[in-house]
């Protein structure tokens, strides 16, 4: 097996509109979960046995069901009630829904991780419920949280090649349209591995310096 | 004191935890002013008093009373009904604690962690906030470290910014929760030394949960002994500490002592 230079160079552009479209599909991704996460999170601490129990349901069974399985369901059989969504979209709705119920579970580890005598510190000096969440409890929840956050970006990520199933154009759909034309599949497969393998270590540098710079309480 | 009038009036209350009842019918009050300090074997219901006028517990049943108001209810219609969240913290904005476990906010720095209520609480202007900050953080002798964070400060600076935090939302009830039992015994001499001087200098209710006999004997006008979740004898540190009328407080008075 021969490996061969020139499509290698031929097929960079496309590669790297396919690095971009994964970034995208990331970054989009990546912030639904982490505002749809927080709702989750309060939600299931809701005080209203109406709220908590019902959305610990649906969130157990989002996190419970396969990823390709719900992009399918969102790509493929939303239409038929009348809900069309580019490729994009529904890869960030599913990446993002997906991903909120785990980045849910990180936030209540770092709610849980604040000692009682902080909520008590602020009961003694009567902060009002905003201002307990907003000025003691969030600012030494969140911190605690990145490092484990930044891990759930880079298998995000990593779950991205997964969006080939409803043909968002990220590297590995390059990949195989590269090798239906030249039937170079070696190259085409290899080139796209390593343009996740790539990025993958920058994400997870990127999220290193994010850890360094915000992951203590006090700085 | 004299002929003050009640301010904390705690009437039938009742706590369990468990099954284990810890508060027993607990009737007693404490007036304007006035320095009680709680003495008592362990589990025998002092904390959980603090912890219930700070509203980090509720009663089972009974009343908690801060001058006029009811803590836990609310009259209406003549009927007495569980509070609202605001009235609850109406009443609890005369109220205020210093932990064991100093319980400073490490995201913030000390002068943070002295403004922050006055401020967002009580609506006091920056400028306002600060200066008094200053002011109390002097008195607590850490001037010169209002920038850095709780995690660089030793115990017992913690607890004498946990102390400065506490004055600076102008309380009219002070609770001390064991404030010194985290601490080595010499610097747990030096934070009684400053709260003996707040005493003298302030007018300020104080309710005391310490092991520290001294202290209690020196700035208290009372002590309440208890014992299973009642009050067993309720006098002056003199008579209490002098001549004790139970033998359980003579029991008591003796283990405390032979432990220091």
């Amino acid at each position: 097996m021969d490996w061969n230079w020139s499509i290698v160079r031929d097929f960079l552009p496309q590669l790297g509109e396919g690095v971009l479209t994964a970034l995208e599909a990331t970054v989009l991704g990546f912030f639904v979960a982490l505002v749809l996460g927080f709702v989750f999170t309060l939600l299931r601490r809701s005080t209203i046995v109406w709220v908590r129990v019902p959305f610990a349901f649906v969130i157990e069974f989002i996190r419970s069901t396969p990823l390709l399985v719900q992009l399918f369901f969102l790509f493929y059989v939303l239409p038929e009630i009348g809900v069309t969504l580019s490729p994009l979209a529904a890869g960030v709705i599913g990446l993002g829904l997906h991903y909120a119920t785990y980045v849910s579970e990180v936030y209540r580890a770092g709610i849980e991780s604040v000692p009682p005598g902080q909520w008590e510190a602020a009961t003694a000096l009567n902060l009002s419920r905003r201002h307990t969440w907003t000025r003691v409890i969030l600012p030494q929840a969140v911190p605690r949280s990145i490092p484990a956050l930044s891990n759930y970006l880079v298998a995000l990520f990593k779950d991205v090649p997964q969006l080939v199933a409803i043909t968002v154009a990220e590297p590995f759909f390059q990949a195989r349209e590269l090798s239906a034309q030249t039937f170079r599949t070696f190259e085409a497969i290899t080139m796209a591995g390593l343009a996740y393998l790539v990025t993958a270590f920058v994400l997870s540098f990127f999220g290193r310096v994010v850890e360094r710079r915000y992951g203590r309480v006090y700085q | 004191m004299t002929a003050a009038a009640d301010l904390i009036t705690f009437d039938k209350v009742c706590k369990s935890f468990g099954g284990n009842r810890v508060l027993d019918d607990l009737s007693f009050s404490v007036a304007g002013g006035e320095r009680v300090t709680l003495i008592g074997p362990s589990g025998s219901g002092k904390t959980t008093i603090l912890r219930l006028l700070m509203t980090l517990l509720r009663p089972d049943s009974g009343t908690v009373s801060v001058g006029d108001d009811y803590l836990f209810h609310e009259k209406r219609n003549g009927d007495l009904v569980p509070a609202s969240d605001a009235h609850i913290r109406q009443v609890r904005s005369r109220i205020t604690m210093v932990f064991q476990q100093f319980n400073l906010f490490p995201n913030m720095t000390v002068l943070r962690n002295v403004t922050e209520a006055p401020m967002l609480v009580q609506g006091k202007s920056k400028d306002e906030a600060v200066a008094r900050a200053r002011e109390l953080l002097d008195l607590v002798g850490l001037s010169g470290k209002e920038d850095a964070h709780p995690s660089q400060l030793s115990g017992g600076q913690q607890q004498r910014v946990a102390i400065a935090r506490a004055l600076a939302v102008d309380p009219d009830v002070l609770l001390l929760d064991e404030v010194t039992s985290a601490l080595d015994p010499e610097v747990a001499a030096d934070v009684l030394d400053l709260l003996r001087d707040i005493a003298k200098t302030s007018d300020v209710t104080m309710l005391c949960v310490t092991h520290a006999m001294k202290f209690a004997r020196d700035v208290s006008h009372r002590v309440l002994m208890f014992c299973e979740g009642q009050i067993l004898e309720d006098g002056t540190p003199d008579q209490i500490f002098g001549n004790p009328r139970e033998d359980r407080t003579k029991a008591f008075l003796r283990s405390v002592i032979d432990e220091a």
